[in-house]
C-alpha cells in the first residue's frame, strides 16, 4: 500500500473502531482509488449514503413525499440524510455551502468529505473542523486497489476495549504541546488527537496509549492541520534575538496617506459601480426571480410546464378548503388545475469584489501604500455591504492569488498589511488571474468586480522577457476580454501623474478610471474637487 | 430504537467549562435580567460556545405556563385559541431554541397547518421556532451565515417583540420575547451592522493560552463523554449553586440602587468611546445593574461598570475598519484615559 492509502484505511479503522471521530477529510480524486478505499468500510458503521453538493434541502431535512401524500390524502413525510443515522459520503465536498456544511457534521453522523483537492478551493471551516481524521489518497497506486482488507476481528475487539483504554496525562500533554507548536488553536482539535489516540490503542488491543498511537494521532490529526512549521533551531535563535525593524510598508500606514486616500475615493464608490452594473443588466441586486433559489416569494397560480417547480405545499393548500365543495370520496383529494401553484425565489447574486494590486517596484514603496489604505477604504464599504472580496498581487514575473474570496474583513487586512513590494509589472498577468477568479466566481453564481491598483507602467508580457510594447499589448488583450466577459470594473491609478496610457487601458476594460493624487497635504483637496 | 436514559441527552454542565470568564459572566447576566438583550460570543472555533449555551437551561429557573400552550403564555386566559393551552398552569423549564442554519421562514414564523387543512379543512397555524423560544432563549450557532431573509425576519421579531403571519388566509399575532444568544467565528464572515445591534452584550472567546487548561479542556471534555451519568453526578453541586445565585439574584435586581454617579460614569463612557445611539447606554447600565446583584451588592459601582463594559460597548463602537487595536483595546484605552 502506498502511505497516503495505508493512513486513509487506518482512518477508516479508527473511524469504525470510534464513531465519535465524526469523520474523515479525505482528499484525492473521485476514482478506483477512492472507491477501494470505501470499500473497506465496516460494516459496523451504518450504510452510505451519498449527499451531493447541490442536492435539495429536502435530502437534508426531509420533505414531502408528493407522490405518497397524493395517494394516501394525508400528509407523508420522507426522512432526510440528517434524520437517520448515516456514514454521509460528501463528494466534492468543498463545493458544499457553508451554511449546510457546518450543519453536516456532528450528532451521531459519520461524514466522509472527498475533496478533490483539484481547485483552490478548502473544505468549508465549519466542516472540516469536525472531521478529526485526514488523508490524503492522490498518490495512491495501483496496488492499493488489490491491498489486503481490514483486520474486522481486530476492529470489533477495539470497541469492545474502547471504553477500558487510558490515556496518561503525560501523553495527553504531548499532544497539547504539539498543538501548539503546529498552531493549531483549535481545542476540538486537540479532542480528536486525543480520540484518535485512544481509538489507535484500542485497535492495537492495548490498554494504555503510549508512543505509537500518539505518532498516528499526530500523523492523521494534527500534522495536515498544522498552521505553521516547527521552528527549526536557527529561526528560534532568531526570535529571541531583538527583532530587526519593520519595513515601513508592512507597518501601520501612516494617517496622512490614509487621510489622502479618503480625501480622494469618492464616497459611495461601491454603490455606483453597482449602478453601473446594473445598467449592464447585471451587478449588485441583480436580482433573479426564478424557482431555483434564495428568498421564497409567495407561490403563484400557474401551469406546470417544463422550468418550472410545483409548489406543492402551497397547491395543497390551495385546495385544501375546497374538498368539501368538491365532495371526493373521503381520504382522498381532489386537485384541480386552478389549484396549481408554483414555485419563486427571489435571490441576490453574492458579489464578489477582486482587487488586483501593482506590487511591483516601480509602484515604489510609498504609492503601493497608499494603493493599500485605497484597498482598505473600500473594503471598509463592502464590509458593509457584506461583499467577498479577494486579493490578487502582480509583481515580478506574475500575478497570484494571495487571498482567496473571503467575506472576512479581518483576513483581508492582514493579508493585505503583509504584501511585500518590489520587481517588475506583469500587469497582464495580474488581470489574467482577476479575470480567472472572476469567471470562477461567476461559475458559483456570485457577481464579480474587478478592482485594478496599479501605475500602469506595464513591462512584463505574459510570456518572454521585459518588453514595454508587448507587455502594454497584452495588457490590452486581457482588458477587452473583461470587457467581452462584462464584468464590471473600476481602475485606479496610483502613478505620479494621471497615465494616458491607464486611462485608454480603462476604456478598454469598459472600466472606470480614477487617478490617485500624490498624497500632499496641500494638494489634496484641490484633488478632491476635481473628481 | 432503544430509550437512552435521561442523563445521555443532558449536556455538558455550565460549571464544567473551563475558563472562558467574560462568556460565562455575559450568559449568567441575561439570566438574571433577560431585558439586557441577546449575547454574541465571537471566536476561534472549538473554544465551548456552543457547550456553555446549551449548558444553560440547567442554571435557568423553570418559569410558569399554562399547560400545554404553544407559545407558554403566563396564563390560561393569555394563551392563543390555537396554542393548544390547558387551564392548568404548571411549571416548565425556561426554554432554549436552537435555529439550524438553513431553516425556512415557515419553520421559524409558523404557518398553516396543511395536515389539518387538508383533512379537516381547517385554516389551522402551525406555530414555528419564534413561539416556541418565547419567554426563552433563541440560539443561533453560526449567526454569521445566517440567510440574509431569515436575519431580516429576526430584526424585526426582536424589535417589536411580536410575530404576526400573514398569509395563507392567516392572521396570527403572537409575543416572541426571547434572548438572542449567536457565536460564530469572524474568521468566516462578518455580522450585519444592524444584527449586531440587536445584541445586548458581545464577548470573545479565544483557546485558553497554557498547555494545562487546554489538557484539563480535553480531559473534562473526555470524562464527560466515556461516563455522563458520573459527570453530571460531579458537577451538579456546583451547577445548583450557579443556579441558586441566578434566583438570588433576580430577587433582589429590583432593589438594586442606581446612583447619580453611575449614571454619569455610563454616560462619560460611552460617550468617550463614541457608542452610537443610546441603546449602549442602557445595556451598560442594566448589566451593570444585575452584575451587582449576582454578586450581592446593593447598588452600582464604578467597578461593575468597568467589569461590563466592554461586553456592553464593544460592537457598538462606530467601526474603523483601520484600526488594528480593535474594539476592545479601545474600550480598555477609554477606561484608562476616564477613570485611571
Amino acid at each position: 500500500m502506498t502511505p497516503g492509502f495505508a493512513r486513509a484505511a487506518l482512518a477508516l479503522d479508527l473511524l469504525a473502531v470510534d464513531p465519535g471521530l465524526s469523520g474523515l477529510h479525505l482528499r484525492g480524486p473521485a476514482g478506483p482509488a477512492r472507491d477501494a478505499l470505501l470499500a473497506r468500510l465496516d460494516p459496523a458503521l451504518p450504510p452510505l449514503r451519498r449527499l451531493a453538493p447541490t442536492a435539495p434541502e429536502d435530502a437534508l431535512t426531509g420533505g414531502l413525499d408528493a407522490a405518497a401524500t397524493l395517494r394516501s390524502g394525508r400528509m407523508v413525510w420522507t426522512q432526510g440524510a440528517l434524520g437517520a443515522p448515516a456514514t454521509l459520503l460528501l463528494p466534492m465536498a468543498e463545493r458544499t455551502p457553508p451554511a449546510r456544511a457546518a450543519r453536516l457534521a456532528g450528532r451521531g453522523r459519520t461524514v466522509i468529505a472527498g475533496d478533490e483537492g483539484t481547485e483552490e478551493e478548502a473544505l468549508p471551516p465549519g466542516l472540516a473542523a469536525r472531521l478529526a481524521l485526514f488523508a490524503d489518497i492522490s498518490g495512491a497506486a495501483r496496488g492499493d486497489l488489490s491491498a489486503e482488507g481490514p483486520d474486522r476481528a481486530a476492529i470489533a475487539a477495539g470497541r469492545a476495549l474502547l471504553r477500558s483504554v487510558t490515556v496518561p496525562d503525560k501523553a495527553l500533554a504531548e499532544l497539547a504541546e504539539l498543538a501548539a507548536t503546529l498552531g493549531i488553536d483549535d481545542l476540538r482539535r486537540l479532542g480528536h488527537a486525543h480520540r484518535a489516540a485512544r481509538a489507535h490503542a484500542a485497535l492495537r488491543a492495548r490498554g494504555e496509549v503510549g508512543a505509537p498511537d500518539l505518532e498516528v494521532a499526530a500523523a492523521l490529526v494534527l500534522g495536515p492541520r498544522a498552521r505553521r512549521l516547527p521552528p527549526s533551531e536557527e529561526e528560534e535563535q532568531a526570535e529571541r534575538a531583538p527583532p530587526p525593524e519593520a519595513p515601513s510598508e508592512g507597518g501601520p500606514m501612516p494617517d496622512t496617506v490614509l487621510d489622502a486616500a479618503r480625501a480622494v475615493l469618492p464616497p459611495g464608490l461601491l454603490a455606483g459601480l453597482a449602478l453601473r452594473g446594473a445598467a449592464r443588466g447585471e451587478g449588485r441586486g441583480a436580482r433573479r426571480k426564478g424557482g431555483a433559489r434564495g428568498r421564497p416569494l409567495p407561490a403563484r397560480p400557474g401551469r406546470i410546464a417544463p422550468g418550472e417547480r410545483l409548489d406543492l405545499v402551497a397547491t395543497l393548500r390551495a385546495a385544501a378548503p375546497l374538498q368539501r365543495l368538491r365532495g371526493g370520496p373521503p381520504g382522498q383529494v381532489r386537485i384541480l388545475p386552478e389549484d396549481v401553484r408554483l414555485r419563486r425565489h427571489e435571490s441576490r447574486s453574492d458579489r464578489l469584489l477582486i482587487f488586483a494590486v501593482d506590487a511591483s517596484g516601480s509602484a515604489a514603496a510609498a504609492r503601493l501604500a497608499e494603493a493599500k489604505g485605497a484597498v482598505e477604504l473600500i473594503l471598509a464599504e463592502s464590509y458593509a455591504a457584506r461583499d467577498h472580496v479577494a486579493l490578487v498581487a502582480f509583481r515580478g514575473e506574475g500575478g497570484e492569488t494571495v487571498l482567496p474570496p473571503t467575506r472576512s474583513l479581518v483576513r483581508a487586512r492582514r493579508t493585505l498589511a503583509g504584501l511585500p513590494g518590489g520587481g517588475g509589472t506583469p500587469l497582464a498577468a495580474g488581470l489574467a488571474e482577476a479575470l480567472a477568479l472572476a469567471r470562477a466566481a461567476r461559475g458559483r453564481g456570485m457577481t464579480p468586480v474587478i478592482a485594478l491598483l496599479t501605475d500602469g507602467r506595464a513591462n512584463v508580457p505574459l510570456e518572454g522577457p521585459p518588453d514595454r510594447v508587448r507587455a502594454a499589448e497584452d495588457a490590452a488583450r486581457l482588458a477587452r476580454l473583461i470587457a467581452g466577459d462584462r464584468i464590471a470594473a473600476l481602475v485606479c491609478d496610483s502613478g505620479l501623474r494621471p497615465s494616458t496610457q491607464l486611462r485608454a487601458l480603462a476604456a478598454a476594460m469598459g472600466a472606470r478610471y480614477l487617478p490617485l493624487p500624490r498624497a500632499e497635504p496641500g494638494a489634496l483637496p484641490a484633488a478632491a474637487k476635481t473628481l | 430504537m432503544t430509550v437512552q436514559p435521561v442523563s445521555a441527552t443532558r449536556p455538558f454542565p455550565f460549571s464544567a467549562i473551563v475558563g472562558q470568564e467574560e462568556m460565562k459572566r455575559a450568559l449568567l447576566l441575561t439570566a438574571v435580567d433577560p431585558s439586557i438583550g441577546g449575547v454574541l460570543v465571537f471566536g476561534d472555533r472549538g473554544t465551548g460556545k456552543s457547550t456553555a449555551v446549551r449548558a444553560l437551561p440547567a442554571l435557568l429557573p423553570p418559569i410558569e405556563a399554562a399547560e400545554g400552550c404553544a407559545v407558554s403564555s403566563p396564563t390560561a386566559a393569555e394563551a392563543p385559541a390555537w396554542s393548544g393551552a390547558g387551564r392548568r398552569v404548571v411549571k416548565k423549564p425556561t426554554p432554549v431554541v436552537d435555529l439550524p442554519l438553513g431553516t425556512t421562514e415557515d419553520r421559524v414564523t409558523g404557518a398553516l397547518d396543511v395536515e389539518r387543512a387538508l383533512t379537516k379543512g381547517e385554516t389551522a397555524f402551525r406555530p414555528g421556532l419564534l413561539a416556541q423560544a418565547n419567554r426563552g432563549y433563541l440560539y443561533i450557532d453560526e449567526v454569521n451565515l445566517l440567510e440574509d431573509h431569515i436575519v431580516d425576519l429576526l430584526l424585526d421579531v426582536a424589535q417589536s417583540g411580536e410575530n404576526a403571519v400573514e398569509r395563507d388566509g392567516l392572521s396570527v399575532r403572537h409575543p416572541a420575547r426571547f434572548v438572542l444568544v449567536g457565536s460564530g467565528n469572524p474568521e468566516e464572515g462578518e455580522l450585519r451592522p444592524q444584527l449586531l445591534d440587536r445584541f445586548g452584550l458581545s464577548v470573545e472567546v479565544a483557546s485558553p493560552p497554557t498547555i494545562e487548561e487546554r489538557v484539563e479542556v480535553v480531559r473534562r471534555r473526555d470524562a464527560f463523554e466515556r461516563d455522563r451519568a458520573a459527570f453530571l453526578r460531579k458537577w451538579s453541586a456546583r451547577d445548583g449553586k450557579a443556579r441558586a445565585g441566578v434566583m438570588r439574584a433576580r430577587a433582589a435586581l429590583g432593589g438594586i440602587g442606581t446612583p447619580d454617579e453611575a449614571l454619569r460614569d455610563g454616560a462619560a463612557l460611552c460617550l468617550h468611546v463614541g457608542a452610537d445611539g443610546l441603546r449602549g447606554e442602557l445595556t451598560l447600565l442594566r448589566a451593570a445593574r444585575a452584575l451587582a446583584a449576582l454578586e450581592g451588592e446593593a447598588r452600582i459601582t464604578r467597578a461593575h461598570i468597568r467589569t461590563i463594559a466592554p461586553s456592553a460597548l464593544r460592537h457598538r463602537l462606530r467601526r474603523d475598519p483601520l484600526d488594528e487595536a480593535g474594539s476592545t483595546a479601545r474600550i480598555e484605552r477609554a477606561l484608562t484615559e476616564l477613570w485611571g
